[in-house]
């Protein structure tokens, strides 16, 4: 039974992971850029719905939108301030700028908020489900956690697939100077992904924070980083690797927690990814790109 | 002579020591007429330390085009090795200097074995794919350091990943503590074997890019697939950056980790990579002169705006956001240039303006 009790607390966080994850390969996909900001809007989102819970005394399902209409709008203005100059330039420039734009959402987080913890409390009001005589718990939050993040998969897959901006962004993502021959406008399309991204990263803090409840400026950092590995370990760019990246890490460091080791549980993590990366380089959903000579 | 002089490779790299002596001179001149004062002094060690670390990691990603995001892991085994040394050759080695030579030495011998077995996996990928491997790497250094006990006692070396394993004799004690990570370290560092530690960088590195291997390392860069096609083994070359640059962090990281009394893994992490990282692409990539300069001013500025306070880590991600968009944006290079047009274009008076679009 203790098994599936993990299974399911790993499941919870990395579903966590795998909503970070699919706003991560949403942006790497479409503007081919490591946006490590992506972290710390994540940490924004959680703030303004602690905010709005706490200090306006709003329900939080008001809270929850605030907090995504906030990261939205951040997305796109972090998007046209300081990734829209360095297009077309080297990666390695915007990358800069991703850690500069890092730097300041965290500390500007600690001048507002200042750096001490602050407890969250859970969205989620649902009773635990006891199982098996209590012997397995399913709390309210992993069921939400969970059905978020198949909607955010389902819901993205079908935005790609079937709306026309889904279309462009796939077509951007494939070969950006011939979309833009296409009629494509590739700048909005970068901006609707960003924002598609912020919007996600929001969801994901407040989910984050419900499972669990200390929110400081440093919160998003962490699992951002995880949830990046959860991207490249399906596959950078695929939805559906995204979130089986997600789920996967999720449970291995559970796992690994509970039966290897408590302290090694980073470096069981990181090397379970390296290991799928010497196997398969385009991590497990991707597409192997051929290259052209 | 005049020959020589006339390579421009030479005259470039001339420069780069020149500049670098001349700041020690300098700051050793300050130092004896007591114009530094205590926290200045502070910065002079881990100024060598990230310039070399600049220096080092620039020769991985400038020169040889692989995005490095692990350069903080080989700093973190060269600083515990160095720290672990220092200490279990205490009674053996009675000079300090050699004592700090022989810990940055086996650090950095540590850290190229650990780069070269890192290598042999990571090098099978390229690009992001690479910078997240080496992520990884940093993070499970990080992971493994801060959880290994070293300790020594009258029967000689101890190590272990638990307390519980640890059977230290009495009157034994611990050099490395787990996540407390190395305490009572003594302070062996000196800003004149910093001095050092960044001639011997320059050294190695500058000597490297010029001569063949620097050639064929470039030319994996710039069109692996050409490169290939002449004949040029790519992964030896690769490997052979990946190592001399994890050989020379792991140095830097001995003698930051002998320039503080107390030191934990925790110190290592990815944020520390990152900065490394600011350093390189602020300073040019692949301009080892740039990286010195980079590296000095940006790890000055943030400690001399300590005075700001809260505002301080704000100011300096603006000005790297700033910065940033001011030397890679094409919309402000062009923007510049018609006003530099412009300008000149007030001094000669009959010739059209034909700057703005």
């Amino acid at each position: 039974m203790q098994i599936l009790q993990y299974l399911i607390n790993g499941i919870s966080i990395g579903a966590v992971y795998a909503i970070i994850a699919l706003g991560y390969t949403m942006v790497y996909g479409i503007a081919k850029m490591l946006n490590f900001a992506h972290g710390d809007v994540i940490m924004v989102g959680a703030y303004i719905s602690f905010c709005v819970t706490n200090y306006l005394g709003l329900p939080s399902i008001v809270s929850v939108i605030a907090a995504v209409a906030v990261c939205t709008l951040l997305g796109i203005v972090i998007e046209g301030l300081a990734y829209k100059p360095l297009r077309g330039t080297s990666s390695l420039a915007v990358l800069i700028t991703a850690i500069g734009v890092s730097y300041f959402l965290q500390n500007a987080a600690q001048l507002i908020w200042s750096s001490s913890p602050k407890n969250f409390t859970s969205i989620v009001t649902m009773e635990p489900i006891s199982l098996m005589g209590g012997q397995l718990v399913i709390t309210g939050e992993v069921l939400v956690t969970v059905a978020v993040s198949i909607a955010v998969m389902v819901g993205l897959t079908l935005f790609t697939g079937k709306t026309r901006t889904g279309k462009a962004m796939r077509a951007v993502s494939e070969d950006r100077d011939a979309a833009q021959l296409m009629g494509i406008n590739v700048n909005q399309t970068i901006s609707t992904t960003f924002a598609i991204g912020s919007a996600l990263a929001a969801v994901a803090g407040v989910l984050l924070c419900s499972t669990v409840p200390t929110l400081m400026p440093t919160t998003g950092s962490m699992p951002g980083i995880r949830a990046f590995t959860a991207a490249v370990f399906g596959g950078i760019g695929s939805i559906p690797g995204a979130m089986l990246g997600g789920i996967l890490l999720g449970i291995i460091e559970t796992l690994s927690k509970a039966y290897l080791s408590t302290q090694f549980s980073d470096a069981i993590v990181f090397s379970v990814l390296i290991i799928i990366l010497l196997v398969k380089p385009a991590g497990l959903l991707g597409r192997q790109v051929q290259e052209k000579v | 002579m005049k020959k020589i002089l006339g390579n421009k490779n030479t005259r470039t790299n001339l420069v780069t020591y020149l500049v670098v002596i001349a700041a020690f001179v300098l700051v050793k001149a300050c130092n004896s007429l007591d114009m530094l004062n205590s926290s200045q002094k502070g910065y002079l060690v881990p100024i060598c330390v990230y310039i070399s670390l600049a220096v080092s990691l620039n020769l991985l990603v400038g020169v040889c085009g692989e995005l490095s995001l692990g350069h903080a892991g080989f700093m973190g085994i060269g600083a515990f090795a160095g720290v672990v040394i220092a200490a279990v050759l205490k009674d053996a080695v009675a000079s300090d200097t050699v004592r700090l030579l022989l810990a940055m030495i086996t650090g950095g011998l540590i850290a190229g074995v650990m780069g070269f077995l890192i290598g042999i996996p990571v090098l099978r990928l390229r690009g992001d794919y690479l910078a997240i491997v080496t992520l990884a790497f940093g993070e499970i250094m990080k992971n493994i350091i801060g959880n290994t006990y070293v300790g020594m006692d009258e029967e000689g070396f101890h190590m272990a990943i638990s307390t519980s394993k640890m059977k230290l004799g009495e009157g034994g004690k611990y050099i490395i503590s787990g996540p407390l990570g190395a305490t009572g370290v003594e302070k062996l560092a000196t800003f004149t074997m910093g001095f050092v530690l960044v001639m011997f960088t320059l050294f190695v590195v500058l000597n490297l890019i010029n001569s063949k291997e620097g050639r064929a390392i470039k030319a994996v860069r710039d069109n692996r697939i050409a490169a290939e096609s002449v004949g040029i083994n790519v992964t030896a070359f690769r490997m052979k950056a990946f190592v001399v640059s994890a050989f020379l962090a792991g140095m830097a990281g001995a003698l930051f980790g002998l320039n503080y009394s107390s030191m934990t893994a925790s110190k290592f992490n990815f944020n520390t990579s990152i900065n490394i990282l600011v350093f390189v692409v602020l300073g040019g990539m692949g301009n080892i002169l740039g990286s010195v300069i980079s590296a000095t001013v940006l790890y000055v500025l943030p400690e001399a705006m300590r005075s700001l306070e809260d505002f301080r880590m704000i100011l300096y991600a603006v000005v790297l956001i700033l910065v940033m968009l001011f030397t890679w944006s094409p919309k402000f290079k062009e923007a510049v240039g018609a006003a530099s047009e412009k300008i000149t274009g007030l001094f000669k008076k009959k010739k059209e303006v034909v700057g703005n679009e």
